[in-house]
This record gives structure tokens, C-alpha cells and sequence, in this order.
């Protein structure tokens, strides 16, 4: 037996007053928070609410300004977490998983879950005995996994598992999840709660991060919500809704994501049996038809073959094999052509390679034209155009920011997003590429987003939105295939698509609608003659 | 018991102030801690420190000498600034500089031109063997994906060895007397006197109009805003449609020819004619001006000036007190270290944490 009973109702960690400031912003704002032992609590709180600034302090890697952790000891009393120590919470019994995964991938699982917990200099890391243990772990939790395969060769469900079973070895009492279920497809998921109820069953105290509501109902005790780094409710699962929690959470009423009529007009993207790409992100015979004034979603669960494919549709991938059309040209693997013939880009990673973030918003506004007569005349820029568009930007947009000269570094991600939002949508593209369009973003932006793309779908651009989320693209796209393992589905209404349907074939287990689907290369086929004509 | 314990913070934007006071704090920090290492030798330090500033900038013939020294400064700053901020590490300011000096002579001492039309000749042919020289290095970065620091780096030492070929052969000077020297440049391709028996010569002002030239570059150009970006996020400029190869060729020549020009200035402006010791790490000296100016183009100027004056004042100083000169490397030494852990407080802070 490995996981520590401890009775009904201790009190495992309790946070008092913890305040945190960094420069202006307040992240965390006198917050107190207690957790019993079998307890699930969820913290709710859009992206910049102060949840993972909470839970990096819980975890030492920062120092609160003000306020203290007491965390449980062996003896069952309370007692003071020493701050800004990762090695003091281990040694207290707290495990965390991170959203980004901390394994070394060239290790097998095994190898990650014992790393750091035996001394530098012992002769033998007593695999065994570590076999023995994880294997009766496992058993118990309901969680399978191969350790004994190579972290790389593992799906991000497998390693999250893999993380998880190492705060296990480690004796955590507080097990702290951070955003789990977003690399996961809905069944992963079910695996993942109920494994994480058997653990609160076992005693454990389990802090369950996360901005989705469905998801916060269906598996807390309790809730608490965070709102611009003040505790804004505390309130047990059997009092809470949907609709209370959203008002906590975003502190007003919010217009829900309303479905728009698709209008299809002519293909503006067509792929015919398009391979390209390399590694565990490749596409493979992946064919597709996007029309004029419709959404077409792309599900799956990052890694899976998206990558590829958006680099093809963004003009920075070649093509290896097959046809690929976007807007009645073959695609050519040059950006500034693809862009000048109308397609607007959104990448997935703002940061990565979205913004450059030393430079000025107005400046980064006008990166996809640096050439164009609009920005530049005579080599010199126009500073007073490219300011005084970036100001129409910036309020046609609400984009919160000091004002078009500051470097948009500073800005958060949801301002961050309206603004090359704004970039791609400049020109009315008629083909638009929307990917990871809302991730990290909250409520109020990610209804923002969802708008400005439906209108644009409406005023006839086609564009292709591709989501890890779920609820997003059901709520917004037409017509949704799904990726796994660099195969694509046919794309399939979406009004004849449930969630089951859509969970099993980003699983790689085609069913429903999706095998109904007329074959593939017919359709592309179809699009193609009907774009010659 | 109490600690203490020390933790960097990240800072929003900095100010003007720090932005300004980092690096005049970091050349004080690294001159203290120079003269801490003075001390040691057992030199009188305020006798030291009254030595360097008057030799530096105590007479006219002294600011003329540093301002003389700042001059080939400005231009080799200039080409690590440009380069830096598109983040192409160009190390090779010295061979590009030695290139540069090298085609000044070639043509300036054989072609029998009014000055009117030798100067700009000279100029062109300085800035374009800089340039090229840069461009093979940069080529090779961008095709092949070979690292720019090794490749600038090693042309150093060809570029050197080459110079000192040409001295003793084909270049050599018949009237020289034997010494490895190239010819002099004519007359009329010498570059003017600003004042009257000094060596201070209007390749200063070169210098100058190429620092502003530079900063409208980057800031009002549409190619300065696509180095910037490349620097910046070289995937985002990707993304957006930047041609990130050919950007970091222009600014490879662009680099290059400045440091090219500091080859020019220092023999078509100060010796006249070309030895294999025309420089004593400018190329090297620059990277430090660049840095010590965050790689900012105008800000090149007073840091160039800066170090120029540590130079021409440890000379003097080491002249009155009998240490070694090495006492100016060991500032600018120090100067660049000062400054890249000064940088690290632009983006973060310290906080002090006590820990009961």
C-alpha cells in the first residue's frame, strides 16, 4: 500500500492571505483557500485570474508578498511551508502537474518517475523495487501506461499519466493538476477523472485547475473562483451552475457563442490526397474542400498532424504529395505570396511566432506588408498612416493597451490575439486560417474572436479553423472533420455530430457520421472540376 | 534564524532613465573596479585616476587624440550594432576593417584623380570590400545554416595573414625601405584635417553622418522595421512574410561596409598608407562600443567616445606611472561585462526576501 490513508476530514493545506504583485499587476489578492483530505477542489478563473501564480507559490517557485502556506506533516499536524523551496513542497508531500510536461523524453516512464527521488551517487537506481510499486499504483488508481517505453514514443494522455504517477511515487498528499484535460480527447478525459476520484477516495487532496465549467461540475467537491486575483466565490459543486459560475468567473452577463447558417459558395481550399510534413506532426493523404462562407473545424488533439497542416495553408510548408488549391492557385510554400493572394494566417503560438515582441504594436500590425505602397513610400515608412491605423485597430478592436507605440510585448495574450487577429483579417482575406484561434484566451475574448470569424465566414471568406477545443467548434464550425495520426476524416456537418463520435475518432477509431462520409477522394475530386469550370 | 535571499523578478517596460543610466553606470563600475585592480600594483590611485581623465580629455590635443581614436570606433560599433540587432553575430569588424583599409590603398594610390572623385572612390571601394567579405559568412549562415560567429571569427586571422602577404609582395611600397608598408595614398585622396595641427581628420565626421544614417535606417525604413523584426522573432517575421534570408544579407553588407569604412577612415585619414598593424583590435573594440550603446545607432557615439578615452588615457597614464597599458583592455574588458549584466536589469529586478 503506497498512498498515504489519512482520516475523513483533515485539513492537508491551507493558504492564508497569500498576496503577490508583479510591478502594477496584482495577481494574487489576499487570497485564502483550504483543502481536506478526499477532496477534490476545483479553482476556476480565466486566463490572468491568478490561478497558477497561486498554485506557483503553493509550489515555491515564486514568494508570496504576503501570507503563508501551512501544509499537513507525517504526524497530521499543520505546519509551515518554508517559501519560495519546490524541494521544501516535495518533501511536504506535493505533487504538481504542470500543463507543460517537466520528462525527460529520451527516458522511459519508469526512469522519470524515479528521477531525483534516490541520491546522485547510488549505485543502483533498484528498478525493481520501483517496478513493483508503480505496477500496485497503477492497479490501484485505474491509470495504465507502459513504463517501460520511451517517454517520446508516448501520446500526451500516456504522459500525463506518466506525471501523474510520479507525484504518486513521491508520497504527494496534495495532488495540484494544472489545464489536464486539454491535451486529451473526451475519453482520456473520463480516464483521467475517474482515476482522479479514486484517488480522493484514497485520502488524497486534489487541486483541479481548470476554465472549463463542464468539466470544474462534473468532478469537484467544491469550487472556488478566482476573478482578477481576488477569491470572488467559494461555493460547493451542488450550489453551482453554469450560469452562477459564469458570473463569478467574468464578473457580468456574457452573449453566448450563436451559431451562424453556412452559405457555401465555391471551394476556396482544396487538398486531394496532401501528405507533407515530418515526425509525429506529419499529414498524411489528408484531402479537404473549404467553401466560401463557411467554417470547416478540425479536431484533434495537438501533434497529430495540425502543425503540418496549417504550415502548408500558411505558405511555410512544401508539399510533398497530392493537390493543393487555395484560392484556384496551387499553394507555394512562400508566406508573402500566400498572404498577397488572400489568405489570412493566425498561428498557433502567438509568442512563438506571431509577434515580435520588442516592437510596437502599430509596428507589428503592418509586419505582413512591409512592402506594400500603404505602409511605405520610397522606402520610408509612414509613420502617420501606420499610427493612425494601429489607433482605428485598437478601438475597433478594444485591444487594452498604452497605445500603438507601446511594444506589444507587454500586452496580454487576449489583446495579443485581437491584435493579429486584426492583421490577418486586414485586406478581407477570402480564405482564412484560423489555428488554436482562442487558446489561453478568455471567456470575453474567445466570444470575440468566434465573431469576428463568423461574420467574416458570412461576408463569403472560408475559413479553417483548427481546435483542440471541443465545445469551440461545435458551437461555431459548419462542418468538422477530425485529425489523428496525420489522417483526416471526411468533414461532417456538424449538426449530425455528437461528442462521443468526434472523442472516439480523435482516438483514431472512425464511426458515425464520419464513416457514412462519401470517400474522400471523390469529394476532392468533385471540388476540383467544379473550380476548373 | 533569518535568511536572506535574493530573486530576479521580470519588470514591465524601463524607463528612460535606466535605460540611459545602465550603461554610464555599467563604464563607472567597470572603471572602479579596474582601479581596484590598480591598486594592487601599488600605484597612487587618485594621481591614476587624475592621469587618465587628463590624458583622455585634459587638453585640446588630448580630446582631439580621443576623438581621433572614437573615430574608427564609431564605424566598427556601427557594424556590431546593425548586425546585433538583426541578431547576425558578425565577430569579423577586424577583417572586414583590414579588407576595407586594403582596397582604400589600391585605389587611392594609384589613381591619379581629382580629390572630388578619389574620395567617393575610395569610400566605395572600402564600404564594398567590407561588405563582400561579410557576405560569404552570411551566405553561409543562410543556405547552409553554418554558425556566422566561427566563420567571422576565422576570416579574422585569413584576412590578417592575407594583408600581410600583399605588404610583402605585390603590394609592397619600392620606396618603403624594406618595411612591409603598402604605398601611400595619393594626396588628393586623403581625407582633411578638422584642426589645424592635429591628427583629429574628417573621418570623424563620416562617422557621424553614418551613425545617423544607420539610426533613419532602422527607424524610419522599411528595411530597418524587417532587420528589426528578424531580430527580434526571426519565426515571426517568417510567418509574416519577412524574407528573413535576404534581410540578413542586407544587413550583413550593410555591416560590413561600415566596418569596412573604419579601415578606410584609418588610412586614407590618419597613416595614409597601410601596415599590418593598423588596428589594434577596433574590429573587436567595436563589439563592446555596440554594447555598451545597447545597439542603439546614435548611442554608438558616446560609447565609442567612452571607450576611446579609456585608451588614449591609460596611455597616459601608464606613460606617468610606469603600468602597463593593458590597463585600457582591461577596462573595456570589463566595461562589456558590466554592461551585459546591466542589461539584465532592463528586463528584471531584484527582490530581497527575508526569510524567518
Amino acid at each position: 500500500m503506497t498512498i498515504p490513508h489519512l482520516a475523513g476530514n483533515t485539513v492537508l493545506l491551507r493558504l492564508e492571505g497569500i498576496s503577490k504583485r508583479f510591478g502594477g499587476l496584482v495577481a494574487n489578492d489576499q487570497i485564502d483557500f483550504e483543502l481536506c483530505a478526499g477532496e477534490v477542489v476545483a479553482l476556476l478563473g480565466e486566463n490572468g485570474a491568478g490561478k497558477t501564480t497561486l498554485m506557483n507559490i503553493l509550489f515555491g517557485h515564486y514568494v508570496a508578498d504576503a501570507g503563508r502556506v501551512h501544509v499537513v506533516d507525517e504526524s497530521g499536524r499543520l505546519s509551515e511551508l518554508a517559501p519560495g523551496s519546490p524541494q521544501a513542497a516535495l518533501a511536504a508531500g506535493i505533487g504538481m502537474v504542470h500543463q507543460h510536461f517537466a520528462l525527460a523524453h529520451n527516458l522511459t516512464g519508469l526512469e522519470n518517475i524515479i528521477l531525483g527521488t534516490t541520491s546522485s551517487f547510488a549505485v543502483s537506481l533498484r528498478r525493481r523495487e520501483a517496478r513493483a510499486r508503480v505496477s500496485s499504483l497503477m492497479e490501484e488508481i485505474g491509470l495504465k501506461v507502459d513504463v517501460d517505453a520511451p517517454v517520446h514514443a508516448l501520446s500526451m494522455g500516456e504522459r500525463q499519466r506518466i506525471e501523474i504517477l510520479k507525484a504518486l511515487y513521491r508520497r504527494a498528499r496534495v495532488l495540484v493538476l494544472d489545464e489536464p484535460t486539454a491535451v486529451l480527447t473526451p475519453q482520456e478525459a473520463q480516464t483521467l477523472f475517474s482515476a482522479v476520484r479514486a484517488l480522493a477516495r484514497r485520502g488524497l487532496g486534489v487541486i483541479f485547475i481548470s476554465h472549463k465549467l463542464e468539466e470544474v461540475l462534473a468532478l469537484a467537491n467544491r469550487i472556488v473562483v478566482l476573478r482578477s486575483g481576488r477569491k470572488v466565490a467559494e461555493l460547493a459543486v451542488a450550489d453551482a451552475n453554469r450560469n452562477v459560475l459564469t458570473r463569478h468567473m467574468i464578473g457580468r452577463e456574457i452573449e453566448p457563442d450563436r451559431p451562424t447558417a453556412a452559405r457555401p459558395g465555391a471551394p476556396v481550399l482544396v487538398l486531394e490526397g496532401v501528405s507533407c510534413g515530418s515526425g509525429r506532426d506529419r499529414l498524411v493523404e489528408a484531402s479537404l474542400t473549404v467553401h466560401a462562407g463557411e467554417i470547416v473545424g478540425i479536431a484533434g488533439v495537438s501533434g497529430n498532424g495540425q502543425r503540418s497542416l496549417a504550415s502548408l495553408v500558411a505558405g511555410l510548408e512544401r508539399l510533398e504529395k497530392g493537390r493543393a488549391l487555395a484560392l484556384g492557385k496551387p499553394i507555394v510554400s512562400n508566406p508573402r505570396t500566400m498572404i498577397d493572394r488572400g489568405v489570412g494566417r493566425l498561428t498557433e503560438d502567438r509568442n512563438l511566432d506571431g509577434i515580435v515582441g520588442d516592437l510596437s504594436v502599430a509596428e507589428n500590425l503592418i509586419l505582413e506588408r512591409t512592402r506594400s505602397p500603404a505602409v511605405k513610400s520610397r522606402g520610408f515608412l509612414r509613420h502617420s498612416t501606420i499610427r493612425k491605423d494601429a489607433e482605428q485597430i485598437i478601438r475597433a478592436y478594444d485591444v487594452r493597451c498604452p497605445g500603438p507605440d507601446a511594444p506589444i510585448r507587454l500586452l496580454s495574450g487576449g489583446n495579443i490575439q485581437k491584435l493579429l487577429l486584426a492583421r490577418a483579417l486586414h485586406g478581407a482575406p477570402r480564405l482564412i486560417l484560423a489555428n488554436q484561434a482562442t487558446r489561453g484566451l478568455d471567456i470575453g475574448a474567445t466570444i470575440e474572436v468566434h465573431k469576428r470569424l463568423q461574420k467574416a465566414a458570412a461576408d463569403g471568406a472560408g475559413v479553417l479553423l483548427i481546435s483542440e477545443d471541443l465545445d469551440e467548434l461545435l458551437a461555431i464550425a459548419h462542418r468538422i472533420a477530425v485529425l489523428h495520426a496525420g489522417r483526416l476524416t471526411p468533414a461532417v456537418k456538424t449538426s449530425l455530430l455528437d461528442v462521443p463520435t468526434i472523442g472516439l475518432a480523435m482516438a483514431g477509431h472512425v464511426s458515425g457520421a464520419f464513416a457514412d462520409e462519401r470517400p474522400l477522394a471523390d469529394e476532392a475530386a468533385d471540388s476540383a472540376r467544379e473550380l476548373i469550370q | 534564524m533569518k535568511r536572506v535571499d535574493f530573486r530576479l523578478e521580470p519588470r514591465g517596460k524601463p524607463s528612460i532613465l535606466l535605460l540611459a543610466g545602465i550603461p554610464v553606470l555599467s563604464g563607472l563600475v567597470a572603471l572602479v573596479l579596474a582601479l581596484g585592480l590598480l591598486s594592487m600594483t601599488g600605484a597612487p590611485l587618485g594621481r591614476a585616476v587624475l592621469l587618465l581623465i587628463e590624458g583622455a580629455a585634459g587638453t585640446p590635443f588630448a580630446l582631439t587624440e580621443t576623438l581621433t581614436r572614437a573615430t574608427p570606433l564609431i564605424f566598427t560599433g556601427l557594424a556590431a550594432a546593425v548586425a546585433f540587432r538583426a541578431k547576425l553575430w558578425n565577430i569579423g569588424a577586424e577583417g572586414q576593417l583590414y579588407v576595407g583599409a586594403l582596397a582604400a590603398v589600391a585605389v587611392g594610390g594609384h589613381l591619379e584623380t581629382p580629390s572630388l572623385v578619389l574620395i567617393p572612390l575610395i569610400i566605395l571601394a572600402g564600404a564594398t570590400a567590407g561588405a563582400l567579405l561579410l557576405l560569404g559568412p552570411v551566405l553561409l549562415k543562410t543556405r547552409l545554416a553554418v554558425d556566422e560567429v566561427v566563420t567571422t571569427l576565422l576570416l579574422n586571422f585569413v584576412v590578417l595573414l592575407f594583408v600581410q602577404m600583399m605588404l610583402e609582395g605585390p603590394m609592397k611600397d619600392p620606396m618603403g625601405l624594406g618595411w612591409p608598408q603598402s604605398v601611400p595614398i595619393l594626396d588628393a585622396g586623403m581625407l582633411g584635417q578638422l584642426v589645424p595641427q592635429m591628427r583629429l581628420h574628417s573621418g570623424l565626421i563620416l562617422a557621424l553622418l553614418a551613425a545617423v544614417a544607420v539610426h533613419i535606417i532602422q527607424r524610419h525604413t522599411f528595411i530597418g522595421l524587417e532587420m528589426r523584426a528578424v531580430g527580434g522573432n526571426a519565426a515571426a517575421a517568417r510567418f509574416a512574410g519577412i524574407p528573413v534570408a535576404s534581410t540578413l544579407v542586407i544587413t550583413g553588407l550593410m555591416s560590413g561596409a561600415l566596418a569596412g569604412l573604419a579601415g578606410v577612415s584609418e588610412v586614407a585619414g590618419l597613416k595614409g598608407y597601410l601596415t599590418s598593424d593598423l588596428s589594434p583590435g577596433f574590429g573587436y573594440a567595436g563589439i563592446v562600443v555596440a554594447m555598451l550603446a545597447m545597439l542603439n545607432a546614435l548611442a554608438v557615439i558616446p560609447a565609442a567616445i567612452f571607450i576611446a578615452g579609456v585608451f588614449v588615457g591609460a596611455d597616459t597614464m601608464s606613460r606617468g606611472l610606469g603600468i602597463s597599458s593593458y590597463f585600457a583592455d582591461l577596462v573595456v574588458a570589463l566595461a562589456l561585462m558590466c554592461t551585459l549584466v546591466g542589461s539584465l536589469f532592463l528586463r528584471y529586478r531584484i527582490r530581497i526576501l527575508r526569510i524567518a
